[in-house]
């Protein structure tokens, strides 16, 4: 007992700890409790998704929702793979796009002052709040006026304005110290060779939360607005169409669901460290 | 006086042609940084300046648009009673979304960080998992559902409570609208905080024991907050981005339109009239108040945190001179 006393941090007391632990398990029981419950609809036969009372807990586990789903998805006149495609070409193009435009953005607005570089940086912060539907509208007719309606082109660029990619760029490419820079130059490196073979190699944590925070934005977004043709739609799109067939399809809503939920959970977890050291220079000093 | 502001326009034309050497020299910055300002100009100030300039017109994007002076504004504000109680639902949820997700994110972070390191690991991915699983919300319309699916309901007949239609009877629905949305509060801000309370140096805590610092609070509000500002900004302006954009979740649980309007939301009243209705000056108008409301408080949350890290430093400082003097004694 006396051992983990000595081993405890300063300034704890024991009743401090376990209040901790309360409130936390209680917290969490409620944030998690229902998305616990879209993994076990996702498994449950037909007869426990229209039970009454329903019941939280899965008691005979099936995989025919995900059978079903893919059998819905098999019968449509556009093939599943392609609805695949079209979301993952978005995707992977929109991210890749604003990574480079926004890592290069990033590196000068970190590591020179030149002028309007404040004035570009503080625009850039106060854009962080405008995510949404303040400018749809416009972004719609600008969007109309490029003739870009209908084609790849209408989800991916207008998304290369976003800020966050930017923002958390430029945070994290501040901590790279100034002299690695200074004795690149001394050694003939010009800008552009500074920035692909010294920046970027050092600043990976930061690509792969921008990455993450990019592909979350877009792997779940339907791209409705802009796409028409069936054989550019995406795969949410295609997915929220079999859920909203009503009750006979209630088992493949259930794993859409899931499927939906679990790529960008998946994909935090494995990245989890790599996105708190990025996030640890977010903040903003006046 | 021919003879000052002759000077005057000579210092002007050289503080432009230094500004210009400037720029020239660093020309590569410039090229460097163009392609993100062309998207943003184009996709993003421009957009904004473009619905400034609707919000005078009637357009319905058929017909080219038609100046109307201010008649949108002076009826949206005067004549469209479904605007005011959306602007009222909007203004409660901001208030106390924005507030209260933020506090909570806060608080759970810094929960979290004095767990030891592996449950800490799990318990960020339980506490941000609701934050990114996209349209997983959706579950709540079962739990909540006012039919046999629902659960609240089995279970408040299992206690013996008569079942109630949450979603559609307005006493129930701005509650569990907010509720839904603190579930998912905890976001980037959420992560900010995680990331920056482990990144405070640990030394400043065992020094602050030695000066006599007695528990988890007070390290909290002498050490951790003042290290934790630029963190706080970060997550306050995240913070007002989720509070004004309510939109999604009240759609969802309760419908467009909802019962009464009693979930009616600004961004859900721009929906309407931009997508369905397809009145774009009139849309345009609801669109730039609610963007002056974001800019109107993001200034006032500024305001606030620059005064509460002024204080709190000054209460440091306080602190170490108390010290100094019972280390004198």
């Amino acid at each position: 007992m006396k051992k983990i006393i000595r081993h405890r941090q300063p300034n704890r007391s024991f009743g401090g700890d376990i209040g901790v632990y309360i409130i936390l398990i209680i917290a969490g029981a409620f944030m998690i409790l229902p998305l616990l419950l879209v993994v076990s609809n996702a498994f449950k036969p037909m007869d426990e998704l229209m039970k009454f009372p329903q019941e939280f807990i899965v008691h005979h586990p099936t995989l025919k929702n995900f059978a079903d789903l893919f059998g819905f998805l098999g019968q449509s006149w556009v093939p599943f793979s392609r609805y695949l495609f079209n979301t993952l070409f978005i995707t992977v193009a929109a991210t890749v796009g604003q990574l480079i435009i926004g890592s290069m953005g990033g590196y000068v607005l970190a590591k020179y002052d030149f002028p309007g570089s404040k004035k570009i940086f503080s625009l850039i912060v106060t854009a962080l709040m405008f995510n949404g539907y303040v400018i749809s509208i416009p972004v719609y007719l600008i969007v109309v006026k490029l003739n870009w309606v209908d084609t790849y082109l209408a989800p991916i660029i207008p998304f290369f304005a976003s800020t966050l990619g930017i923002f958390l760029m430029k945070q994290f490419m501040e901590g790279i110290p100034d002299s690695l820079l200074e004795a690149a130059k001394i050694d003939g490196a010009k800008e552009w060779g500074i920035f692909t073979k010294i920046v970027m190699p050092n600043v990976k944590p930061a690509w792969l939360t921008c990455i993450i925070m990019s592909v979350q934005a877009l792997w779940g977004n339907p791209q409705s607005t802009y796409l028409y043709s069936e054989e550019l739609k995406t795969l949410p799109y295609a997915l929220s169409q079999v859920a909203a067939g009503g009750i006979a399809r209630r088992g493949a809503a259930a794993a859409v669901q899931l499927v939906m939920m679990i790529v960008p959970i998946g994909v935090f977890i494995f990245s989890q460290s790599n996105i708190l050291e990025t996030m640890a220079n977010s903040g903003i000093k006046d | 006086m021919g003879n000052t502001l002759a000077l005057y326009f000579r210092k002007k034309k050289r503080d432009r042609q230094i500004a210009w050497k400037k720029m020239k020299m660093y020309k590569s910055c410039y090229l460097f940084i163009a392609p993100f300002l062309l998207c943003f100009l184009v996709f993003m100030i421009l957009p904004i300046a473009i619905s400034l300039v609707l919000s005078f017109t009637y357009y319905n994007i058929l017909e080219p648009p038609r100046f109307i002076g201010l008649t949108n504004y002076v009826n949206l504000l005067l004549a469209d009673d479904v605007f005011i109680t959306a602007a009222k639902n909007t203004f409660v949820f901001a208030g106390i979304i924005g507030p209260v997700g933020y506090l909570l994110s806060f608080v759970f972070a810094w929960l979290i960080n004095e767990l030891p390191r592996y449950l800490r690991a799990i318990a960020v991915v339980v506490f941000y998992a609701p934050a990114i699983s996209g349209a997983a919300f959706n579950v709540w319309s079962i739990i909540l559902a006012s039919d046999s699916n629902g659960f609240l309901n089995s279970i408040m007949i299992a206690i013996g409570q008569e079942p109630q239609l949450w979603l559609s009877n307005p006493k129930y629905m701005t509650m569990f609208v907010i509720i839904v949305s603190l579930w998912m509060s905890l976001g980037t801000g959420f992560l900010a905080f995680v990331a920056g309370l482990q990144g405070i140096d640990r030394s400043q805590y065992e020094a602050a024991y030695v000066d006599g610092i007695k528990n988890r609070f007070q390290e909290l509000w002498y050490i951790t907050l003042p290290n934790m500002k630029p963190m706080l900004v970060f997550g306050a302006i995240t913070a007002i981005a989720g509070a004004f954009n309510v939109s999604d979740i009240p759609e969802a649980l309760c419908g467009n339109p909802s019962t009464d309007y009693a979930v009616h939301t600004v961004v859900t009243h721009l929906k309407d009239y931009g997508s369905v209705r397809f009145e774009m000056g009139y849309a345009s108008a609801i669109a730039t108040i609610l963007f002056l409301a974001m800019i109107l408080c993001n200034k006032l949350v500024m305001a606030i945190l620059n005064r509460v890290g002024r204080k709190k430093k000054r209460q440091t400082i306080l602190l170490r001179a108390e010290n100094r003097k019972g280390e004198k004694r």
